[in-house]
C-alpha cells in the first residue's frame, strides 16, 4: 500500500513552544485519517505542515514519496477545506470553486463545466451565481469542499470542517463526507477535537497531546484499548481507574480503563462492589449513572427498561475482568 | 419585610431631577435624540460647507466685463467658454495628468508599506508604523516643502549624493529630457511630482492598510493552497480586496493634487496648475467667475473618477 503522507521525526517549534515535537506518522493512500486532540495539541499544525503553510523546524516530510519540506503550498497537489471556509468574498460561488482551475490556466468554458460538476457533487447545483455572503454556514462549507475537490487533490485536508455547524447538519455532513471519500478514493486527513466525529468517520485515528502522538489505531482500538490515561480520558467517556483501585479489584497495580457500558448493577453477592449513586442523567435511549465506589467516581450506563436507582441509594456493581483494560502506566 | 428595606431594594427605583427626566425622555423617544445629535453637523455641512460651495459655483455662471472689470450678474456660459481656451485647457490637462501620476505612484509606494503594517507589524512595531506615517503630518506643510526645495536644488543634498556615487550623468540625462526636465530638479515637473507623492503618501497608506487589515490571512493561504503563485494571489485576491482602500486613498491624493497651489509654486516650473490659476484669477485678476469655473473642474473630474471606479467594481468588496 502506498504511503500518501509520511512524517519522519517532524518538529515545528514556535520559539519555546513545541507545537509539533518529533512526530512520526504514515498516512496511507485512500484512507480517511483523523487527527484528534484538544486545542493546542499540535494536530492543526500537522495539517498545516502537510498543506505547506508551515515548514518543519526539523524532520523529513514526504508526500507520495517526494520530499516536501521546501515545496511551497501552490506546488503541492494537496488541498485544504478551512475551518472557517476562507471563501473569497469578492467572487461568486462558481468563481470560488473554479479558482484553482483559473490560476492553472484552464479555459473559461471548461472551468464553468467542472465547477458546476463539483457543485453537483456537493449537492449545490445551480448555486454558481450567488455570493458566499448569501449562503448559510452549511452551504459555505459545501462550496469550500467543492473548491478543493475540483482540483482533484491527491490528499484532501479538512481542518475542523464541521465545527461551526449545528448538530443535525453535522451528523448528515459526517455521513456525506464519508460517502464522498469512499466514492472518490481520495486520502482525507481530518482534524477534529470531537472524539465522536473521529471515531465515527475515520479509518484510523491519531490522538495528539502536547505536540506528540499518543496513539494511532483504528477507532475500535483507540476506544477499546487506549494505551494511556490521556487517551482513555480524551476518547470517550471511559472510567479511568487508578492503580490502587485496580490492585484491589483486579490484582494488578496499574492504571486501567473501564467503559461505562461494561459496568452492571448486580445483586449483593461475593465479589460485588458496593457503590452509592451520586447522580443520574436520562439520555433517552440510556441512562447515565454517576457512582461513588470507595471514593472513586465511576460512570455506568443503564439501557432503557432497567430500573433506575434513586440518587443517594446504595447499590452493588460488577464488571467482567475482560472488560477492564490495563494500561502500561503504573505511577 | 419593613418599609425601609423594600424602598432601598425597589424594583423600579424612581429617578428624580431634571437630568434624570431628560435622559428618560430621550430613552423613550430615540428619534428626538437622533435629531438633536444630527442637527448641528447637518446645519454645518448643509449651510456653511455645501452652501458656500454652491454660492461659488453659482459665480461661475456670471461673467466679467472685460473693459470695466466688473462682474455681470447674468447667467451665461461665457466663462465656461473662456475655460476651454487652449491655454486654460493646458492647465487642466497638466493638473489632471500630474494628479493621476501622483496617485499611481503613491499607490505603488504605499502598498508594500501598508501590507507590512497590516500583516506583520504587531505591538510596538505597529505603534512605530503609525508614528512614522503620522509624524510628517504634524509638521508644517510649508517647512516640508522648503526642505524638499533644499534637497532637490542644484547644489542640494541629492545632487551631492549622486555626485559621490558618480551618478551625476544620470540626473543630467533626466533633466535634459523634455517636459519632465529642467535646470534642476527643484524647478522641474519631476520635482513637483516627487514632493506631491511625499506629501500625500500618508493619505494613501492609511486607507490601504485599513483595507488590507480586513483581509483574513486564511484567504491568502487558501489562494496559495489552490495553486496560485504569490503574484497570482496578489492579482486575484489581495489587490481586489484592497481596491476599496486604494480608491479611498486615491480620492485623497487625486483631489488634493488637483487643488494644491503651493507645491507647484515653490517647486516646479512657471507653468500653472489649476490651484494656481484659481488663486491668480480670484486674487490679482479679480476674475471670480473664471476662478469659480476652474474650481468646478476638480469636482467634475472627481465625479467621473468615482463613477468609473464604481463601474470597474472597486466598491464590490465593501
Amino acid at each position: 500500500m502506498t504511503t500518501a503522507v509520511s512524517f519522519d521525526k517532524i518538529s515545528r517549534h514556535f520559539g519555546q513552544v513545541k507545537a509539533v515535537d518529533a512526530v512520526d506518522l504514515d498516512i496511507r493512500e485512500g484512507e480517511f485519517f483523523a487527527m484528534l486532540g484538544p486545542s493546542g495539541s499540535g494536530k492543526t499544525t500537522c495539517l498545516r505542515l502537510i498543506a505547506g503553510f508551515e515548514r518543519p523546524t526539523a524532520g523529513r516530510l514526504e508526500i507520495f514519496g517526494e520530499r516536501a519540506e521546501d515545496v511551497p503550498p501552490y506546488r503541492r497537489n494537496v488541498n485544504t477545506v478551512f475551518q472557517d471556509y476562507a471563501l473569497f468574498p469578492h467572487l461568486n460561488v462558481a468563481d470560488n470553486v473554479a479558482y484553482g482551475l483559473m490560476v492553472k490556466g484552464v479555459g473559461n468554458a471548461e472551468r464553468r463545466r467542472e465547477a458546476e460538476e463539483a457543485l453537483e457533487l456537493v449537492k449545490l447545483p445551480g448555486y454558481g451565481a450567488r455570493r458566499p455572503g448569501q449562503l448559510s454556514g452549511g452551504q459555505r462549507q459545501r462550496v469550500a469542499l467543492a473548491r478543493a475537490l475540483v482540483n482533484r487533490p491527491k490528499v484532501l485536508l479538512l481542518d475542523e470542517p464541521l465545527g461551526a455547524l449545528d448538530l443535525k447538519l453535522r451528523e448528515s455532513m459526517q455521513e456525506e463526507l464519508k460517502a464522498l471519500q469512499r466514492s472518490l478514493g481520495i486520502t482525507f486527513v481530518f482534524v477534529t477535537h470531537d472524539q465522536g466525529e473521529a471515531l465515527s468517520m475515520a479509518d484510523r485515528v491519531a490522538v495528539f497531546d502536547h505536540g506528540k502522538i499518543k496513539q494511532i489505531g483504528s477507532p475500535e482500538e483507540i476506544y477499546k484499548t487506549p494505551n494511556s490515561r490521556f487517551v482513555a480520558d480524551f476518547v470517550g467517556s471511559s472510567n479511568v481507574l487508578p492503580p490502587d483501585f485496580v490492585a484491589r479489584h483486579a490484582g494488578e497495580k496499574r492504571w486501567a480503563s473501564l467503559r461505562p457500558e461494561s459496568v452492571r448493577l448486580v445483586e449483593q453477592a461475593p465479589g460485588a462492589i458496593a457503590a452509592t449513586v451520586i447522580s443520574s442523567a436520562y439520555m433517552g435511549g440510556t441512562t447515565r449513572l454517576g457512582l461513588d465506589v470507595e471514593g472513586q467516581r465511576i460512570n455506568a450506563v443503564l439501557s432503557a427498561g432497567e430500573a433506575i436507582p434513586a440518587d443517594g441509594s446504595a447499590v452493588h456493581i460488577g464488571f467482567s475482568r475482560d472488560d477492564l483494560h490495563l494500561m502500561d502506566e503504573t505511577g | 419585610m419593613n418599609g425601609a428595606a423594600s424602598a432601598s431594594g425597589a424594583i423600579l427605583p424612581a429617578r428624580s431631577g431634571l437630568l434624570g427626566n431628560l435622559s428618560d425622555t430621550l430613552w423613550r423617544k430615540p428619534t428626538l435624540l437622533l435629531l438633536l445629535m444630527l442637527a448641528p453637523p447637518v446645519l454645518w455641512l448643509g449651510i456653511v460647507y455645501l452652501g458656500s460651495l454652491f454660492a461659488l459655483l453659482l459665480q461661475s455662471f456670471f461673467s466679467i466685463d472685460e473693459f470695466s472689470g466688473l462682474i455681470n450678474r447674468q447667467f451665461t456660459l461665457k466663462t465656461y467658454g473662456e475655460l476651454l481656451r487652449p491655454s486654460n485647457i493646458d492647465i487642466i490637462v497638466r493638473t489632471v495628468s500630474m494628479a493621476a501620476l501622483v496617485t499611481l505612484a503613491a499607490a505603488i509606494v504605499a502598498f508594500p508599506i501598508a501590507y507590512f503594517a497590516a500583516r506583520y507589524a504587531r505591538g510596538k512595531w505597529k505603534a512605530l508604523f503609525y508614528l512614522g506615517i503620522m509624524l510628517p503630518l504634524w509638521s508644517s506643510y510649508l517647512v516640508k516643502i522648503y526642505a524638499w526645495k533644499l534637497i532637490l536644488a542644484k547644489e542640494g543634498i541629492l545632487t551631492w549624493l549622486l555626485a559621490k556615487l558618480h551618478l551625476t550623468w544620470l540626473i543630467d540625462a533626466w533633466l535634459s529630457l523634455p517636459v519632465v526636465g529642467g535646470n534642476s530638479l527643484s524647478v522641474s515637473f519631476t520635482g513637483t511630482f516627487i514632493v506631491f507623492v511625499y506629501v500625500w503618501l500618508p493619505f494613501m497608506i492609511l486607507p490601504v492598510q485599513a483595507a488590507l487589515e480586513r483581509v483574513p490571512q486564511n484567504l491568502v493561504e487558501a489562494s496559495s493552497d489552490l495553486g496560485a503563485t504569490p503574484a497570482q494571489t496578489f492579482r486575484t485576491v489581495l489587490f481586489p480586496l484592497a481596491l476599496p482602500g486604494i480608491v479611498a486613498g486615491s480620492i485623497f491624493t487625486f483631489s488634493l493634487t488637483l487643488g494644491d497651489y503651493i507645491i507647484p509654486q515653490i517647486i516646479g516650473t512657471s507653468r500653472l496648475f489649476i490651484g494656481q490659476a484659481v488663486y491668480a484669477h480670484q486674487g490679482t485678476a479679480g476674475n471670480i467667475p473664471l476662478a469659480a469655473a476652474f474650481t468646478a473642474v476638480p469636482i467634475v473630474v472627481m465625479g467621473f473618477y468615482l463613477w468609473g471606479a464604481r463601474r470597474l467594481g472597486a466598491f464590490n468588496a465593501l
